[in-house]
Parts: C-alpha cells; structure tokens; sequence
C-alpha cells in the first residue's frame, strides 16, 4: 500500500518523464515477447506450410530450387493422381467408417457408464470408476501381443471390428473423464420432477439427461475423432490387406512404395491431414477445450 | 426416487458393455502379456512353459537395456522442456493480445498423425535437400550432419519434432492454469511492489505447481512409451541408436516373432510405467495444500 502511495506521489511530481521512460522498456519489452511468439509460432507452423509448398512442386524444382521457392507453377495434379493411383480413396474411407464408428460408439457407452456412476445408487460406483481411470496409465505396447493373439483367435485380424473395439475401450477413460465433470453438476430436481411423474429410468436417460449433455458429447466427439483418425499402431498390426488399411497406415505404404516423388508424398500427407485441419479451423474453440479437459482433472 | 435410481438391472444395462470392454481389451491383455512373458513362443505355434528364463534374458540384454536408456533420455529431455513450455505459457497469459491465436497455432501439430509429422521431418532431416541443410549448406556449413543416420546424434535429432508435436498441448495446459489464478492475487503483488518476474517466480509458479507435477507424470509416462515417430522415421536405428523399449518390443515382436521374449518386454515396459507414475508422484507430493487465499 505504502509504495503504491509513493508511485502515485512520484507520478505526480514528474508526470511526463516518469511515464514515457517506463512506456518505451514496457515497449521493447514487449516487442521482445511477440518476436519470441511469433518465431515460436513460425516454428511450429512452418513444416506444414513447407509440406504444402512441396506438395505443388515436381521433383526437379523440389532438388533444383531453394527449399524455400515458392512452387513457380503450382501442380495440383500432384493431388489428382495420389487420390487415383495411391488408393487414398479407399483410405480415406476406411478412416471415415472406423473413426465414426467408433466415436459414436463410445460416446454412447461412456455417456451410460458416466450417467449409471455419477446418477445412480450402487455399491461399487467409485471402483467401477477406478478401473478405468487406471486404464488411462496403461501403455498401449503392454496389451498388443495379447490383443492381436486374442482378435486372431476370434478371427477378427484384417477386419475393421478389431480396430473399432480397441478404440472405443482405449478412448473410455478419457471419455468418461470429460463427462464425468458435466453430469456432476447437473441438477437433482431434474430427475426427481421427472421420477415424481412416473419417468423411467431410461426414458429420463435417454430423453431427458443425453439431450442436456449435447455440447459436451460435442467436444468429446471430436477429440475422439482426432484419435482415432491418426491412429497408427492398432491399425499396423491388427490390419494386413491393403484395401482395409486406414488413411495413417495406407499413407505410410504408399510413401514407401514411391519415395522417391516427393511431390506425390507431400499431396498424400496433405490429403490426410486436411480434414483435421479444416476441423481445426472451424471448431478450434472445442477442441482446445476438449484436448485441455480430457488431460487434466488430477 | 432411490428405487428407480438403484435399480440394478439398469445399472447393469448402463455398466456392463462398457466395463466387459475395458477388461477384455486392457485388463485381461496386461495380465496376459505377464503370462505370455513366462513361455517360448512364436505366436502361431504350441506355448512351452519356460519359467522366468525370458526375463532373466532380458535383465542380460543389453540392447534391452540400450533402449531403456534411450526412453529414459527422452523422459529426461521432455521434462525439461516442460520449463520452457512454462515460460511461454507465462508470457501468453500475461494478457497479450492475440494469446489465443497463438496457442491454437502452437497446438496444430498436435492434431497431425504420427505418419505426416515423421514423413515430414523426414523431409527436414533429409540429407541433401532438406530444409535444414539447405538452410546450412547456404549458411555456409559446408558438410551439415545426416542427422538420422548418425547414432551419435540421432536420438537429439528425433526429440526435436517429438518438442514440436506436444509443445501445443502443454502450453494449453499451462494456459489455462495460469488463466485460473484470481487476478486480485497478482495485482496484489504488484501494488507491493513485485515486478513481473517476481510475480511469475513467486506467485504464478507455485499455484500452478500442482499441474506442473501431472504435466511431468504425462510427459515421463509418455516418453517410456513412445513408438510412433521413431518407429517411423529411423525403425530405432542406425544401429539401435534410436530404439526405445516400444519399438524394441514392437519390432521383436512383430519382425523376428518372438512373441514370447516381446511379452516379457511389453510387461516390464508396463512395470516400469506404473513404477514411475508412483515414484514422481510421491516425489512432488505437497506436504501442504496451497489455497487461493
């Protein structure tokens, strides 16, 4: 209190010189941050930005100019004949069904999950949920020899099935992590009003509480989305047939079988990375929010 | 009211599809790849009950022990750049404008797979027409590194794009810890006279403590399990300068199949997961809980 009296006093006495000299350090200051922020952003953006540059170039402008050339006559054709010649079609579409399958999936069994432990009275609720929050610190590498020994028994190796049913369990944790929070708070009176005038427990699921939770289940949807469409590892072992590989494994071929075009292997990165990153452009509000909640609740 | 909500065969209806999921998908296999670890076997044929003999195996193997370090080095180098995330995670809240815009653009590679961002920085560290040596080369070094295919430095070479993938991501945790902390605290501080890194050191550092310790389990947890990029871009090579204990598993596993030993493997990975979320967690266990007060 004392010293902010004092800078008051002192500003009174020397108002103009005082002011000026603390605006310029606060300045430079502060001109120093945003250069440090902006090289920082540079840094990150500018891989992607160079892999968009070499996705329009042929071969002999990618070795014969500098890397930094802006592409002298942009090949888009570079994108029609990845999508035609590397079957990023059937990829792309492989990725579509195994990640909306499985997202909806999981978003349908997490809600029941989270709604039966946080609404409901049972004995075992707080263990039911222990479980799986200790599956969050499960490494992935410790279950695959069993899993893929498991799906093979049940034949489900080279089927889509063996992908869609790892994720879902592997991405419950996180999901009912990010629900958790939101049923919480949702008022008793709801369901006590809807009790008193003889609602079912599933029809007070099912119309009452899932519409409640929408935006939630949003930003659960998408950060389960992101997951699953850039998995790799689940699809590398469990997937063997070409025409049922997802876009991340798919890509990873056909870049191995032409590694030497590196204007095809940028139009195939891009084309895998595009819709996440036009996700990203629109819904990046969510999915921040998503990515912040589903890491972090202690 | 309590009727409706306990009865027990909706509970069971709700519970069971997603409970039977997690324990035949992670349960069951962890318990397994213990068991698969006491046995020879290659996967298709007969199992042969061989005892502890594959983990007496692999407390002799040194490149076993190799990648141990290899992912004990990258758990080192990802827990300190959490400072440096720290530090910009500070500046953006120190009410910039614009901090939003640059964490969501810190966060896009994040959302990348796995295969872009190493085919990418393939594409940087490639020997002759990478960007980086290109950027040397007209800098005038005259002979850059081949930085994935020297095994003295390979491993420094991939832990830049693994910074680069999970930069966003912590910022954005440190971002909005930071953003929690009440502003009436630091102006406070700041009418008794704190200046700006007095405040981040003394009172923005120490409420936010606590996240900075789960961010350390994450990024310790994370790198004993990294597979992805070094699977990818160097296949743990050149000569093993690079393989951590997934890829040493993976590729015993699913190269030579030897299901048995990569078992063992895939267990003790495990073990030391579990170990080492214990052991950090007991070491930055608060003696005293901080309050906003």
């Amino acid at each position: 209190m004392v010293s902010a009296e004092g800078t008051v006093q002192q500003g009174r006495l020397r108002p103009q010189q005082e002011g000026d000299k603390k605006n310029i350090l606060d300045r430079i200051g502060y001109l120093c941050l945003y250069l440090i922020l902006i090289l920082a952003a540079a840094f990150q953006i500018f891989p992607l930005v160079w892999l968009f540059f070499f996705s329009l170039k042929s071969n002999h402008e990618v070795f014969h100019l500098p890397p930094l050339a802006l592409p002298t006559n942009p090949r888009w054709e570079n994108y029609v004949k990845v999508w035609n010649v590397g079957k990023i079609d059937v990829y792309f579409m492989n990725s579509v069904i195994v990640t909306v399958s499985a997202t909806v999936a999981t978003l349908i069994l997490g809600s029941l999950v989270t709604y039966a432990i946080t609404r409901m009275r049972w004995r075992g609720s707080s263990f039911v949920l222990g479980l799986f929050m200790v599956a969050m610190m499960i490494p992935v590498h410790s279950t695959l020899i069993p899993l893929f020994s498991m799906y093979n028994q049940a034949g489900l190796i080279d089927r889509h099935l063996s992908l869609i049913i790892s994720y879902i369990a592997f991405n419950m944790p996180v999901t009912i992590m990010i629900l958790l929070g939101f049923y919480y708070a949702l008022p008793r009176e709801i369901e006590e009003a809807a009790v008193i005038d003889g609602c079912s427990v599933n029809r007070m699921f099912f119309r009452i509480i899932l519409p409640m939770t929408t935006s939630v289940l949003m930003t659960t949807a998408i950060i389960n989305m992101i997951y699953n469409w850039n998995e790799f590892i689940f699809v590398n072992t469990f997937i063997s047939t070409n025409e049922l590989k997802t876009l991340t494994v798919g890509v990873q071929n056909f870049i191995g079988q032409y590694m030497t075009d590196w204007g095809a292997i940028g139009a195939t990165l891009m084309i895998s990375v595009l819709p996440v990153l036009v996700a990203y452009l629109f819904l990046s509000d969510r999915i921040v929010e998503g990515i912040a909640a589903g890491s972090i609740k202690g | 009211m309590d009727r409706v909500m306990s009865n027990k065969w909706v509970i069971a209806a709700y519970v069971l599809p997603a409970l039977l999921l997690i324990l035949v998908v992670v349960y069951i296999p962890i318990i397994l790849t213990g068991y698969f670890g006491l046995h020879e076997w290659n996967g298709i044929g007969a199992m042969k009950f061989i005892g502890l003999e594959q983990y007496k195996t692999l407390i002799q193997d040194g490149k076993f022990w190799d990648s141990a370090l290899h992912s004990f080095l990258l758990a080192v180098f990802s827990t300190l750049s959490l400072i440096l995330y720290m530090i910009v995670a500070m500046v953006l809240a120190s009410r910039i404008k614009g901090a939003n815009t640059f964490r969501k653009i810190y966060l896009i590679p994040m959302l990348l797979s796995s295969v872009a961002i190493a085919q990418l920085w393939l594409k940087v560290y490639h020997p002759t027409n990478g960007i980086l040596n290109s950027l040397l080369v007209s800098l005038g070094v005259p002979n850059p590194p081949a930085w994935l295919s020297d095994s003295s430095i390979v491993l420094y070479a991939i832990f830049i794009p693994i910074l680069w993938q999970y930069a966003g991501f912590y910022i954005l945790i440190y971002y909005a810890a930071l953003k929690n902390i009440p502003e009436t605290l630091i102006e406070a501080a700041r009418i008794d006279g704190a200046n700006a890194l007095q405040i981040a050191w003394k009172i923005k550092l120490p409420l936010v403590m606590e996240v900075f310790k789960v961010t350390i389990v994450l990024a310790v947890i994370g790198s004993l399990k990294y597979f992805d990029l070094i699977y990818i871009m160097t296949g743990g090579g050149p000569n093993g300068a690079s393989e951590v204990m997934a890829s040493y598993m993976y590729r015993i596993a699913f190269n030579i199949y030897d299901f048995g030993y990569a078992s063992a493997v895939g267990f003790f990975l495990l073990v030391i997961s579990l170990v080492a979320t214990f052991i950090i967690r007991k070491l930055t266990a608060t003696k005293e809980k901080i309050e906003y007060a």
